[in-house]
């Protein structure tokens, strides 16, 4: 028998279920911010307590890394949204937080812009609520992007150390066996590869100045310093840069090198028809190409960067994303479990680097053999994985990022961006781009170191 | 009696006109003031709020990145809205001496572009004007000769007017075209007896009656023109480095707001554009006013 009564009775319970949840959510919510360590209890309190999180990420399918998550804590309800991707998100972030209501508890931030939080103080202090060991559970340059002394402000989710990924056919029709070991050997191969196929051996995107500032991380340039507070270094202008600069303003004006606009139709384009026959960058780049050049399936390889002097081996960084904690959550305890747990949990790290192929910070995956030893079918069968993660040990531990990256970004678009551009005077770009920062900078408030 | 009835009429008049004036309020009125308010203060990521009174207007008309905008606007305003208003004002003259069956398809496809979305023409004509794989290079390659960039730093304002042109004609031409249909027919025919051929008679009779409509998409362009933003945003993905973040007015405001997080200068911006808009829209108003009445 389901009568009309009977339904509205059990809709009623619910109801109270949910109102009951409601309720428990907010006396959770009056926890305070813990300023020592958290004792396991707490930990184990706030995490059987019925809590909503919202979660603000444009990874896809993170869904099921939060379903491992919500299956291990089934009190705590996570709701994941795709806001936007980031600049669009970052913009949105702080709306929610200046609004002060409807912010989320967990974001997804990329390591450049953990400074940007960091200033404002809207990320949660993590140290608390981790083990004293957690660090050594990641590659030392990554966490010191996420750590400022004892204060640890986001959880690393996956990184993207730099190699040089190249179209050995193009390259063996230039008479070249391997990618060039120094960038003066990748010059000269260049010059080869364009006489002999026509094709640019890379492009050097004038948009991407998270690109062009990966190579000078890779040339051991520190073009920016911060740990917080009013003090910000800027040295874009270095006569380290500009040699940096002066070696792309050559194979630029040679026309060795496109200067394509990167993440384009027509870039993509490029990369499927052989017009670049390589690509200078991060560990996701390979999961990237077998979507948008699939034709060329088998013909790629993956090398190491050329470097600046014979024999050494380094590298630097590209793109990665961290989960981090707002300050304003009211739910500390379980928000931080849950940045803890996606990117630390052997089964959700194997499946953001399996499902959603992700690059691993994480050493426990970087040491896995059959993380290592997995062949590449895109990559005629190499172990573009264990290249990776050997790249990831020579990428220069200590790189910091201004407290305004969106600005960084824009406004290198205007200077050398637009010099690279239009075939212009890269090292005037640069000194325009110092200029804009320095302006800006102090526009901002910020004092110059 | 009667003023009771005129009472009563006053009052349902308001309570008819209460939903959109709350809405109007609440969504237009109290922004504006809001963002009025924003725009006499500076916030620092370092130090805070500080009441700067009109220090950012005085900034706003001595910045060269908003002046660089507002001059690119008016030489948009000077080449595309002429060229634009002559050709819709031609259709519609066109399509209303044609009046055969084929005039109602015509209208229909010069008016469909107006009917796609600013945003899916834009990355269509994006498309179209690509350099590698775009079909108008790829028939200039066809041909033998170099193809232009329709994205280079110079060229691409003129790439952007061609597609505002190609959007926004047939919106000028429909009002256009509506206003010619509300002419009384015994003017031709007293024309006709008069012995005016049909230029004579577009020229003499149907543009003096269709002026004020003429005159509305031209305060209407000037308008949106200084507005600008669907285009140049959507264009700057593909040609990031041609159109900068202040390539027009309203592309500044916005990255002025959300990329250098400056709120009350992007507020600024924004009223000031807001100012010039008026100032340029009242001298035109003028300037036909004295034109009519010189006539």
């Amino acid at each position: 028998m389901n009568t009309a009564a009977q339904r509205a009775t059990r809709l009623w319970t619910a109801a109270g279920i949910v109102g009951a949840l409601v309720l428990t959510g907010c006396s959770a919510g009056t926890t305070p911010t813990a300023t020592g360590p958290v004792s396991d209890a707490d930990i184990q309190k706030a995490l059987e307590t019925p809590t909503d999180l919202l979660f603000w990420s444009w990874l896809p399918d993170v869904e099921d890394e939060v379903a491992l998550f919500e299956k291990k804590y089934p009190a705590i309800n996570v709701t994941v949204e795709n806001v936007g991707q980031g600049p669009d998100h970052y913009a949105k972030v702080r709306a929610a937080i200046a609004a002060g209501a409807g912010a989320p508890d967990v974001i997804q931030l990329e390591y450049p812009y953990v400074s940007s939080f960091q200033l404002t103080d809207d990320l949660l202090d993590l140290s608390p609520y981790l083990p004293s060991d957690f660090s050594d559970g990641f590659v030392d340059w990554v966490w010191n992007q996420v750590s400022r002394g004892d204060q640890v402000l986001a959880i690393p989710q996956d990184s993207g150390p730099m190699g040089n990924l190249y179209r050995s056919d193009i390259y063996a029709q230039a008479g070249l066996t391997e990618s060039p070991a120094t960038w003066a050997e990748y010059a000269d191969a260049a010059a080869i590869v364009k006489e002999k196929t026509g094709s640019y051996i890379t492009d050097l995107p004038p948009n991407d100045a998270g690109a062009f500032i990966g190579l000078l991380w890779q040339a051991g340039i520190k073009p920016f310093a911060y740990e917080g507070g009013e003090k910000v270094g800027i040295a874009v202008d270095s006569p380290e840069a500009q040699e940096v600069a002066a070696y792309w303003q050559d194979l630029i004006d040679k026309d060795l090198v496109a200067v394509d606009p990167n993440f384009t139709d027509q870039w993509y384009q490029g990369l499927s028809s052989g017009k670049y026959a390589g690509w200078l960058t991060a560990a996701w780049g390979p999961v990237f190409l077998q979507g948008t050049a699939s034709d060329t399936a088998g013909l790629w390889t993956a090398a190491r960067l050329p470097q600046w002097a014979e024999g050494e081996d380094v590298s630097g960084n590209v793109g990665g994303s961290t989960s981090a904690v707002l300050s304003s959550s009211e739910n500390p305890i379980a928000a931080a479990e849950l940045a803890k747990f996606i990117n630390t949990d052997e089964e959700s790290i194997t499946m953001l680097n399996q499902q959603q192929s992700l690059f691993p910070p994480q050493v426990s995956l970087l040491e896995s053999q059959e993380f290592l030893a997995q062949k590449s079918e895109f990559f005629g069968g190499q172990e573009v994985n264990g290249l990776f993660a050997d790249i990831s040990t020579t990428v220069d531990s200590t790189f910091e990022w201004p407290p305004f990256m969106d600005y960084v970004y824009s406004s290198f678009e205007e200077t050398i961006g637009a010099e690279i551009a239009s075939g212009g005077d890269l090292s005037a770009g640069l000194t325009a781009w110092q200029a804009a920062l320095e302006e800006y900078a102090t526009g901002q408030g910020f004092t110059l170191e | 009696m009667a003023t009771t009835a005129a009472r009563r009429q006053r009052t349902a008049a308001y309570i008819l006109l209460a939903p959109f004036l709350v809405i109007f309020v609440t969504m237009l009125v109290v922004p504006l003031i809001y963002s009025g308010y924003l725009s006499l203060f500076a916030t620092r990521l370092v130090g805070g709020e500080t009441f700067v009174f009109l220090d950012n207007y005085v900034r706003a008309f001595t910045d060269p990145r908003f002046l660089g905008g507002l001059l690119r606007m008016v030489q948009f305003l000077l080449i595309q809205v002429p060229i634009m208003l002559a050709l819709a004002l031609f259709l519609a003259l066109a399509l209303d001496s044609g009046r055969t069956a084929a005039s109602k398809t015509a209208r229909l496809s010069i008016f469909i572009p107006y009917a796609v979305p600013g945003v899916v023409a834009t990355l269509m004509w994006g498309f179209l004007y690509g350099n590698d794989f775009g079909p108008i290079a790829q028939i200039f390659r066809q041909i033998g000769w170099d193809s232009p960039d329709f994205l280079s730093p110079t060229n691409v304002l003129g790439s952007m007017m061609n597609i505002v042109t190609w959007e926004f004609i047939g919106y000028n031409m429909i009002i256009m075209y509506a206003a010619l249909r509300s002419i009384p027919t015994e003017l031709y025919e007293a024309a006709e007896i008069d012995g005016a051929g049909r230029i004579r008679t577009a020229w003499s009779i149907k543009i003096p009656a269709i002026r004020p409509a003429i005159f509305l998409t031209v305060i209407f362009s000037i308008i949106g023109t200084f507005q600008l933003f669907n285009e140049p945003s959507l264009l700057s993905r593909i040609a990031p480095n041609a159109i900068s973040s202040s390539f027009t007015p309203n592309l500044y405001a916005y990255s002025l707001a959300f990329v250098n997080r400056d709120i009350n200068y992007a507020a600024t911006i924004a009223f000031a554009l807001g100012l010039v808009i008026m100032i340029i829209s009242l001298v035109v108003q003028l300037a036909s006013r004295k034109k009519e009445s010189a006539s």
